[in-house]
């Protein structure tokens, strides 16, 4: 049924337009996230991947309005979350949309469980601030949440403590916390960075499961390009700050455009292949105080970088139908008059 | 059938026809302290009966989950931890039981480069005295020669000169981890053990200190254990590998017919969880129940067997033992 609909050109659940986020360095803001803009649609899973310090995660946080206050802040841009602007919201007003319509769940599930409340009360908290239920309907609906994340004994796990509790365990009791309200939009931050493999399978299959019952979007936020080719039907490649380029997986893993995605891609060791020595990028990611003011912030990493590389910013603009790159090698990324 | 070709391939590792590390028995716990008068009241049994051989020249790589005591394992091979039992044969001399004078002279052979670049550094210390220290430590040189090697040792890993003057903490992960391998490289040491030398690095630099891993191999004629959960990375780097699960080596076997045919069930299951950077692959996944069990209290018999989907009466009841089934490719499992 839910196929059908989705043949219908829908309206994007998420919308994140222009969005600058800064962060406060001795007295200056440097943008974490430099002129971002894309769109999820319901029932889409989007991986967002780059290295550490491309400001994957500060997007995430920006999208749920949880910067660090006085340090972070959304300078400008707009999110529009099913047809709600997210960044005009007062404190009170996102609450009643954070960990109801939109959650996340977070890299560390060793540390963002409280260890001084046990499960079942973290669990409950949840649905205590975003449902009317009764004390014994909500314990009853934590217990049948901890069995949805497959969780055997969850009668016994309910009144236990965090640290009673393996990674994989924890990090389903996140998952079970995040869709106790069943939200339109799961955002993941790296759900399975901190597991092992064979646990990460397990995780990544109950994503996928919980994606498909409950009819939500999802944005994972991975530096496993595995874990995207395995679970997302779209991609954005992030470098320091930026989009340099997003399309669907299969165009992605196939047909990679920008000189980043495919450096990337090729650093990743097969596990088909024999290769004797693996593709790497010279040098390292920017830091946020020294980013190249204009020109693209690839540039001086890029095998295929060009004078005006370094003169000229880049453009996102669509090289092929869905396919976005910000690259001059493309004619498309060129700044043309009037567009700034 | 390919099982041959690659008898050749490990045959062309052993110049002198020897093994460089040899591992029997090797049994490592450490005590439970426990009730009014801290009375060991049980072991974790992190290593637990294993033995393998490292030739000269080769790369063997160790896998598992964590928990599964392969950095333990490392560990006391360098004699960082004494073992309880079984014996650690190296270039020949035992060094199971040595210490003081001994010890120290066979440290000077084998070096560690360890997992956390930010931690195994000293943040006080000038990067070019911190490559210093074991040449300072083992050798008398004057300081010009001191400094010239140091130098030397900066550029082959591939570090700018004037790193010598500066602090770790001005340097990114893939360069403090560069800093890592030239102090553990410092006294040319014979055997190299790689204590998860990538996981804290991004793809991009990870292949970067993967390449230069290998470089410096072929140049110094380094032995490699490399320690390392990532299959695909432990894939890229070892000619031969062993899997560990809580203790135990549960499969150990050239590179290739470990990838292309495993035979324990754990090693399956770990290979086809690793999700493929191909979208178009879909593969037959096993998915494990359950978490590894405490390694204080293994399940008795096999100590796979309460996850194993191919578990049978046997393995509850009796251990297997690593045993040859087919040439160079070792299996404990009662299947075989």
């Amino acid at each position: 049924m839910s196929k059908k609909k989705s043949l219908l050109k829908e309206a994007p659940l998420l919308e994140v337009k222009n969005l600058e986020t800064a962060f406060d360095i001795d007295g200056t803001y440097y943008n974490a996230v430099d002129n971002v803009s894309f769109k999820v649609k319901p029932r889409q899973i989007v991986g967002v991947v780059g290295e550490s310090g491309c400001g994957k995660s500060v997007m995430s946080l920006s999208i749920m309005q949880l910067l660090p206050k006085g340090i972070g802040k959304v300078k400008s841009g707009e999110i529009i979350f099913d047809g709600i602007s997210l960044e005009k919201m007062t404190e009170g007003q996102i609450n009643k949309i954070r960990g109801k319509d939109v959650s996340m769940i977070f890299q560390e599930p060793m540390t963002s469980l409280n260890p001084v409340f046990t499960i079942g009360y973290q669990l409950q908290e949840v649905l205590f601030n975003h449902t009317k239920i009764s004390k014994r309907e909500a314990r009853l609906k934590s217990i049948a949440l901890l069995k949805s994340v497959g969780i055997s004994r969850p009668e016994k796990i309910v009144d236990e403590y965090p640290h009673q509790l393996s990674g994989g365990m924890r990090q389903r009791v996140m998952i079970a916390i995040a869709i106790a309200c069943q939200p339109k939009l799961l955002i993941a931050d790296e759900p399975t960075t901190a597991l092992d493999v064979t646990v990460q399978a397990q995780i990544l299959e109950l994503l996928k499961e919980i994606q498909e019952v409950n009819d939500m979007s999802v944005i994972l936020i991975t530096h496993d390009l595995g874990v995207v080719a395995e679970m997302c039907d779209e991609v954005i490649v992030m470098y320091a700050g930026k989009i340099v380029e997003r399309t669907d997986v299969d165009t992605l893993f196939y047909n990679p455009k920008h000189p980043y995605t495919t450096l990337l891609l090729g650093a990743v060791p097969k596990m088909d292949e024999e290769e004797e020595r693996l593709s790497s990028i010279k040098g390292i990611v920017p830091s946020l105080t020294n980013m190249p003011k204009v020109g693209c912030r690839f540039a001086n990493r890029c095998p295929k970088a060009m004078p005006e590389c370094f003169t000229t910013t880049p453009m996102l603009a669509d090289v092929d139908q869905g396919h976005e790159v910000a690259c001059l090698l493309y004619e498309t990324s060129k700044p043309r008059e009037g567009v700034k | 059938m390919s099982t041959i070709s690659l008898h050749n391939k490990s045959e062309k590792h052993t110049p002198r026809s020897e093994n460089l590390l040899e591992i029997r028995n090797l049994k490592t716990y450490y005590p439970v302290k426990g009730g009014f008068f801290k009375h060991t009241v049980g072991h974790v049994k992190a290593v637990d009966n294993i033995s393998f051989e490292i030739k000269r020249g080769e790369t063997l790589g160790l896998v598992g989950e964590s928990g599964c005591g392969k950095s333990t394992a490392g560990r006391t091979i360098l004699r960082l931890l004494k073992p309880t039992d079984g014996k650690i044969l190296f270039d020949g001399k035992d060094i199971t039981n040595i210490s003081g004078k001994h010890l120290r002279e066979i440290r000077k052979d084998m070096q560690m480069v360890f997992q956390d670049p930010y931690a195994s550094l000293n943040p006080m210390q000038m990067v070019g005295d911190i490559i210093a220290e074991p040449i300072y430590n083992y050798t008398k040189k004057s300081k010009e020669d001191l400094k010239k090697e140091v130098m030397d040792l900066l550029e082959k890993v591939g570090l700018p000169p004037d790193a010598y003057y500066k602090y770790a903490h001005e340097f990114s992960g893939g360069q403090r981890q560069r800093i890592g391998i030239a102090r553990a490289l410092a006294l040319r040491p014979k055997m190299i053990i790689a204590d998860e030398p990538v996981s804290a690095l991004d793809v991009s630099v990870q292949s970067q200190v993967l390449n230069l891993l290998k470089d410096l191999q072929k140049e110094f004629d380094l032995t490699f254990l490399f320690i390392a959960h990532d299959l695909s990375v432990v894939k890229h780097m070892s000619d031969r590998i062993g899997v560990m699960y809580l203790g135990n080596m549960a499969e150990l076997a050239d590179k290739k017919s470990l990838y292309a045919e495993p035979l324990h069930p754990y090693t399956k299951a770990l290979i086809s969880a690793i999700p493929s950077p191909d979208p178009r692959q879909k593969k037959e996944r096993i998915i494990l129940t359950g978490d590894v069990p405490s390694p204080i209290n293994p399940p008795s018999g096999c100590p796979f067997h309460p996850r194993c989907p191919m578990a049978m009466e046997e393995c509850s009841k009796t251990k297997p033992v690593l045993k040859e089934v087919r040439p160079s490719h070792r299996v404990a499992c009662h299947l075989y």
